[in-house]
């Protein structure tokens, strides 16, 4: 008769199993918070080689002051009423050349979106809260010219559309399907935003 | 007789420790994946504003951080009340900045040097003198792709 042993040893080969289960699970469901904000970009510093004439009407003048108060088109202007300032010039489409567009035409306003301009000057005593809620609307503009196309276009917004495209875990099946439309419709209006120097009286 | 030198039946057996690296490497992973990386301390004041037409700032070793605010007030004694740039963990003048972007740059991957980002986290009431000096700064070493960073909210908050 064979002797009996104690109690018996328990198996622990698949700690390990476990052990990886729980690490990998840890893996996926963990998301590491990451930082957001305002995208720009800044002029290159060499000026261009040869100079461009850009028409007056073409450009739409925002400047802050040291108080943050909005000088639009030599108009004081309140910051609520800026989005739509920007729209309305964005999309005016004086030449008739754009047929997506919904403006005015007004002959005083800007051509066609790809040659509108934005040029926001600041002061240095300006804050820069101020500074970002202007950037925001201006921002803000764009996008919402870019929603009502790709609405139209593609049955979504511009924005979803950015940002998963932008999304490193978007499938690259999904990402090339994305590229084509982002790239149209960043097209249609251009973002043309100009940062002048500051200036200093 | 042989019979006698048989164990006694309340003996326990030891208890198996082969697992015990398996949970140590456990807690250790799951430490290393939920700690995110404190690169510099904030010696400045960093109340971000808020904007609502924000982009994610994706992949963080294309990033390159500048802090701008007032120093904090175990600084305020040496440093003053005025809105001053803190890169990697010291204070630093608007001129440091060039070489630090170069710096940083530098240390990148050779394929990431010309995909960087600037993120440029000011304090809300910091004025727009240091700002635009930073990005004459910028501009002078060709880092012209920037990131204002926002918390996410009403961009009209932070006029109050």
């Amino acid at each position: 008769m064979p002797r009996r042993k104690g109690a018996p040893e328990v198996n622990a080969g698949s700690m390990a199993d476990i052990a990886f289960l729980l690490l990998i699970f840890f893996l996926v469901t963990t998301t590491i918070e990451t930082d957001a904000g305002l995208d720009r970009m800044l002029p290159p510093i060499e000026p261009p080689e040869e100079d461009v004439i850009i028409k007056q009407k073409n450009i739409f003048t925002v400047n802050i002051n040291r108080n943050g108060q909005l000088l639009v088109e030599d108009n004081l202007m309140d910051l609520k009423n800026l989005r739509e300032a920007a729209v309305s010039f964005l999309e005016n489409n004086a030449d008739g050349s754009c047929n997506y567009c919904k403006g005015k035409k007004n002959p005083e306003s800007s051509d066609n979106p790809s040659k509108a301009i934005i040029s926001l000057k600041n002061d240095r005593e300006t804050k820069y809260s101020t500074y970002i809620t202007v950037q925001n609307e201006l921002v803000g503009a764009y996008n919402d010219l870019r929603n009502r196309e790709a609405q139209r276009l593609y049955g979504r917004d511009f924005t979803k559309m950015e940002a998963e495209y932008l999304n490193p875990e978007t499938p690259s099946s999904v990402r090339d399907d994305l590229k084509d439309k982002v790239k149209r419709i960043q097209d249609m209006f251009p973002q043309k935003l100009s940062e002048a120097e500051t200036t200093t009286n | 007789m042989a019979k006698f030198t048989k164990k006694k039946d309340g003996d326990l057996p030891a208890v198996s420790t082969a697992s015990l690296p398996d949970i140590v490497f456990m807690l250790l992973f799951f430490f290393m994946t939920v700690t995110t990386m404190k690169d510099s301390s904030l010696l400045v004041e960093n109340t971000l504003p808020n904007a609502s037409e924000i982009k994610k700032l994706e992949k963080k070793d294309r990033v390159i951080y500048i802090y701008v605010g007032k120093p904090t007030q175990e600084y305020q004694k040496v440093f003053g009340t005025e809105p001053r740039i803190q890169l990697n963990d010291k204070f630093a003048s608007v001129d440091e900045v060039g070489s630090y972007i170069l710096a940083e740059r530098a240390k990148k991957p050779q394929e990431l040097q010309n995909v960087l980002t600037t993120a440029l986290k000011v304090d809300k009431n910091a004025s727009m003198g240091l700002i635009t000096d930073i990005k004459q700064q910028l501009r002078e070493v060709n880092a012209l792709k920037v990131n204002y960073t926002t918390y996410e909210g009403d961009a009209f908050n932070n006029l109050q």
